[in-house]
C-alpha cells in the first residue's frame, strides 16, 4: 500500500512528446550546425591557397569537418566535442533540436544537398512499415558501445519517456521484433551475433543505428577491431547521431523508422 | 599530485617473486600492464596497492616471449596475463588455463602488441573463434549459453552456465564479443583527443576516466589543476556515481518486479542525469574534464544547484529507506551472490563489491586526489555479509556521501572567486599514474610519453578486475539469482573488453 501512494508521489510526470514538444529536449545540445551563409568565404581558391580547409579539418578529433563544395560538418561522425564551436563560433553553432535522426546516411553532412533519390528510400520504408504503427517491439542489440547508449536506451522505459504509452516495447527475442536498435561501432566480435539476430527477426523490419559510434565509428575507428559503424553489418534505415543521443533523439529515430515522424531532413 | 608511486626492476625469472612478496607484505595486486617496444620486447609493470601504488617492472626479451607466470603465486593476476597473452603474444609459463579473454586469435595470427609504432590492422589479425575452449560434458550436464544478444537492454557479454538443471555450480565469463582495441587507438593520439576517447572507455564512467587521465597527464607536466576546476571535478564525478548507483539499484528493482520501485528510482536517475546536462550541456558529463583543469564553471548556479540537489537528495533517500524494509524485495537480496570476505581480499576486490565483502579501500581516502583532499566524507564501511544485499547497502550509503560531497563542492564554489579553470598542460616524457575511485571502483591509468607522444594508454577499469570474482559469487545460487548478483556487481563490459 505505502508503494501505491508513492507511485502517486509526482503526479504525471511523463513527457507529451511527440504529440506535443517538450521543453527539455528542446533545451539540449544534440548537433553542430554550420552557421549560415559563414562557409561562403572560404569557398574556391581563396579557402584552398591559405590552407583554411585543413585547419578547419584540424579542429575535428574525428574529420567531420569538410570544405567540399561549401563548409560541411558530418553529423555522423560528431561526437559533440565542441572543440570547433569553442574555436570558430563565427562558423558552427550547437543545435538544440533532439530530432536529428534520417533516413540518410548522406542527409546526416549539413547542409544537406537535396537529393532525389532520398524520395524512393522513403517511400519505400513508409511501405515496408505501413503494418507496424501500432505496436512496435524494439530488439536492442549492442555492437561495441561505451555502455553510454544502453543508459539512454533504457531510459525509454522511464515514466518519463514512457515509450509503452506509444505502443513501444522492448521484447526478448528477435523473432518477435519489428525493429532492431543497435548501438555501438560493429566490433570484429560482434558482427556475426548481429547478423543472425537480424536474419532471426521477421519481415518487415526496421533496423536503426543509434548513436555516432553506430553511425560511423566515432573516435574509436579506426582500430584492428572496431568497424565504422554498423553499416557495412546490416542494412541500416535510420540514422540517429549523438555521443550518446539523448532518449528524446533515439525516441523520434524510433517514430522515423515507424512512420510516425519525418526524419530531419524533412524539416527544412 | 602526491608522489605516490615509484618503480623497481627485476628480472624476469624473478619477476613474479618480487610481486608475490610485495603482496606478501601487504600489498594489494592492482593490475599488469604491457608495453611493447619497437625492438620487439615488452615490458610488464605490476602494479602493487600499498597503499602507494608500487609498479615492478621486468623486460621480456624479443626472441624469448615466455616468462614464469604471475597466476601461480598472485592468482589475481590471472585474467590479466590472459589478456596480455592475446594483445601481446607472451606467454606466461605455469599459467593453468590461457584461454582467449579480450581477442581470440589463431596460433600463426599477428598481435596487436599496442605501444610499437607499427600498428596491427584487421588484416594483418587473424580472428580464430575455435581458439575458444569448448563446452563442458559429463552426464546431465549442459551448457547454457546465455548472450551475448539476451534479454533486455544490456552490453553484450555471453555467460556460458554450466549445469545440470537449476543450480549455477560453474560459470564462464566471454567478454571478446566487445574488443574495440582501444589501447591501439590511444596511441598518438594528443592528448586533447585522447581525452575525449578515454570518456568512451565507459560510458557510465566518463568523467572518472576523464580524471584519472587527466591526472596521469597532469602529473607529467608537473602541474595541478586549479582549485576551482578540481571543485568542479568532485561535483560531476559525484552526480556520476549517484547515477551509477541508481542504475544498479534500478535493475535490482527491475528483476524483483517492484514496479512502483522501478518507476521511482529511474526518474531519480532521470532527474540526476538532467541535471548533470543543466550543468555542463552533456547527459554523461562529457568535455568538462580536461588535462590542466575544466573547460569552464558550472553553467547553472550554484545555489539552484543545491536547491535540486537537496530536492533529489530527499526524495531518493526517502524511496531507499522504503525500498530497504520491503520484505519481498528483501528476500531476493538476502544471501544472493555471496562473496567470502577472504575471496574478497585475495583478490584484492574492488569499490562497492569489495565493501559489501567487508573490505576497507576507498581511494579517495586511501591515495586522496584533487579536491577530495580538501573535502570531509566517510567511506561506506562496516557491510560484512558479502551478499547483494550488503553491496545494495553500500551503494545507498555512497549515494548519501556523494551527495555531501556535491554539496560541499558546490558550496565553496558559490563563495570562491571564479577561476582559472585551466593550467597549460606541457607533457614531459616519462611514465605516469592517474587514479579515482570510479562508481565501480578504483580506475588506474598508465600513461607513458616519449619525444612529446603518447606511446601508452592502458586504462586499468575496475569491472576487469571485479569481472574474475563474478563467477565466485555463484556458489550455490540458482538462475533466478542471475538479474541480482549480475545487478550488484555493477560491471561495466565496455570496460573489461578494452
Amino acid at each position: 500500500m505505502a508503494w501505491v501512494l508513492r507511485g502517486l508521489r509526482d503526479g504525471v510526470v511523463t513527457t507529451r512528446y511527440p504529440r506535443q514538444p517538450d521543453d527539455y529536449g528542446d533545451g539540449f545540445k544534440a548537433s553542430v550546425s554550420v552557421i549560415a551563409g559563414s562557409g561562403d568565404m572560404l569557398e574556391g581558391d581563396a579557402g584552398r591557397a591559405t590552407g583554411v580547409a585543413e585547419k578547419l579539418a584540424g579542429l575535428c578529433p574525428t574529420g567531420a569537418i569538410r570544405l567540399e563544395s561549401g563548409l560541411r560538418v558530418d553529423r555522423g561522425a560528431c561526437i559533440l566535442c565542441g572543440n570547433c564551436v569553442k574555436a570558430r563560433p563565427d562558423l558552427f553553432a550547437f543545435d538544440s533540436s533532439p530530432e536529428v535522426a534520417t533516413i540518410g546516411r548522406q542527409s546526416l553532412v549539413v547542409p544537406s544537398e537535396d537529393d532525389d533519390s532520398l524520395g524512393l528510400v522513403r517511400a519505400e520504408l513508409a511501405k515496408r512499415v505501413r503494418t507496424l504503427r501500432r505496436s512496435i517491439h524494439v530488439r536492442h542489440v549492442d555492437a561495441g558501445s561505451d555502455g553510454g547508449e544502453e543508459w539512454e536506451v533504457a531510459a525509454l522505459t522511464n515514466p518519463i519517456y514512457d515509450v509503452q504509452r506509444l505502443g513501444i516495447f522492448f521484447t526478448a527475442s528477435p523473432r518477435h521484433a519489428d525493429v532492431l536498435l543497435v548501438t555501438g561501432v560493429g566490433t570484429a566480435g560482434m558482427a556475426g551475433p548481429l547478423r543472425r539476430t537480424f536474419e532471426a527477426m521477421p519481415d518487415p523490419k526496421v533496423v536503426i543505428a543509434a548513436g555516432t559510434d553506430a553511425t560511423s565509428g566515432g573516435i574509436v575507428h579506426p582500430t584492428y577491431a572496431s568497424g565504422d559503424g554498423v553499416g557495412s553489418i546490416v542494412p541500416v534505415d535510420v540514422w540517429v547521431p549523438g555521443s550518446p543521443p539523448s532518449p528524446f533523439s533515439l525516441l523520434h529515430g524510433i517514430c522515423v523508422g515507424i512512420g510516425l515522424l519525418a526524419g530531419a531532413e524533412s524539416a527544412k | 599530485m602526491s608522489p605516490a608511486s615509484f618503480s623497481r626492476r627485476t628480472e624476469a625469472d624473478r619477476f613474479a617473486d618480487s610481486v608475490e612478496a610485495a603482496v606478501r607484505d601487504g600489498g594489494r595486486f592492482a593490475g599488469l600492464v604491457a608495453t611493447a617496444r619497437d625492438d620487439g620486447s615488452t615490458v610488464l609493470r605490476a602494479l602493487v596497492a600499498t597503499p602507494a601504488l608500487v609498479v615492478i617492472e621486468t623486460i621480456v626479451g624479443s626472441g624469448v616471449n615466455t616468462y614464469p607466470a604471475l597466476t601461480p603465486l598472485v592468482p589475481s593476476a590471472a585474467w590479466y596475463e590472459r589478456e596480455i597473452h592475446d594483445l601481446f603474444g607472451i606467454e606466461p609459463v605455469g599459467h593453468r588455463r590461457l584461454d582467449p579473454l579480450v581477442l581470440p586469435l589463431g596460433p600463426h595470427s599477428a598481435r596487436p602488441r599496442p605501444g610499437g609504432s607499427s600498428p596491427a590492422s584487421a588484416a594483418t589479425l587473424e580472428l580464430d573463434f575455435a581458439a575458444l575452449p569448448g563446452h563442458v560434458s559429463g552426464e546431465g550436464l549442459f551448457t547454457i549459453p546465455y548472450g551475448p544478444v539476451r534479454s533486455g537492454v544490456f552490453e553484450s557479454v555471453e555467460y556460458l552456465v554450466e549445469t545440470s538443471g537449476e543450480e549455477i555450480p560453474h560459470l564462464r565469463t566471454r567478454v571478446y564479443h566487445k574488443h574495440r582495441g582501444l589501447e591501439q587507438r590511444f596511441v598518438d593520439l594528443d592528448p586533447s583527443d585522447a581525452v575525449l576517447l578515454a570518456e568512451r572507455v565507459e560510458g557510465a564512467a566518463s568523467v572518472a576516466h576523464a580524471m584519472a587521465f587527466s591526472q596521469a597527464i597532469e602529473t607529467l607536466a608537473g602541474v595541478e589543476a586549479p582549485r576551482s576546476a578540481q571543485m568542479v571535478r568532485v561535483v560531476h564525478a559525484e552526480l556520476e556515481r549517484i547515477a551509477a548507483h541508481l542504475d544498479s539499484i534500478i535493475r535490482h528493482t527491475e528483476g524483483a518486479g517492484q514496479a512502483v520501485a522501478y518507476a521511482r528510482m529511474s526518474l531519480h536517475k532521470e532527474r540526476i542525469m538532467r541535471l548533470r546536462a543543466l550543468l555542463c550541456g552533456h547527459r554523461f558529463g562529457r568535455g568538462v574534464v580536461v588535462p590542466g583543469g575544466v573547460t569552464g564553471p558550472l553553467q547553472l548556479d550554484p545555489d539552484d544547484t543545491l536547491a535540486e540537489v537537496g530536492q533529489i537528495d530527499r526524495a531518493i533517500a526517502s524511496d531507499a529507506k522504503a525500498l530497504m524494509a520491503t520484505p519481498s524485495f528483501l528476500d531476493r537480496l538476502r544471501g544472493t551472490g555471496p562473496l567470502p570476505a577472504e575471496l574478497a581480499l585475495a583478490n584484492g576486490a574492488l569499490g562497492p563489491v569489495g565493501r559489501g565483502s567487508g573490505l576497507v579501500g576507498d581511494i579517495r581516502l586511501q591515495r586522496p586526489y584533487g579536491a577530495y583532499r580538501f573535502l570531509g566524507f566517510e567511506a561506506a564501511e562496516g557491510f560484512v555479509k558479502g551478499d547483494a544485499l550488503a553491496r545494495q547497502w553500500v551503494r545507498i550509503e555512497e549515494i548519501r556521501q556523494a551527495f555531501h560531497l556535491v554539496r560541499q563542492g558546490l558550496d565553496e564554489l558559490s563563495e570562491g572567486d571564479a577561476g582559472p579553470w585551466q593550467y597549460d598542460v606541457t607533457m614531459t616524457d616519462g611514465l605516469a599514474l592517474g587514479w579515482v575511485e570510479a562508481p565501480q571502483g578504483e580506475l588506474l591509468y598508465l600513461v607513458e610519453a616519449e619525444g612529446g607522444r603518447l606511446v601508452r594508454v592502458k586504462p586499468r577499469c575496475a569491472s576487469f578486475h571485479n569481472l574474475a570474482l563474478f563467477a565466485e559469487a555463484f556458489r550455490g545460487d540458482i538462475f533466478t539469482d542471475f538479474v541480482f548478483i549480475e545487478a550488484s556487481f555493477g560491471l561495466s563490459i565496455a570496460g573489461v573488453s578494452g
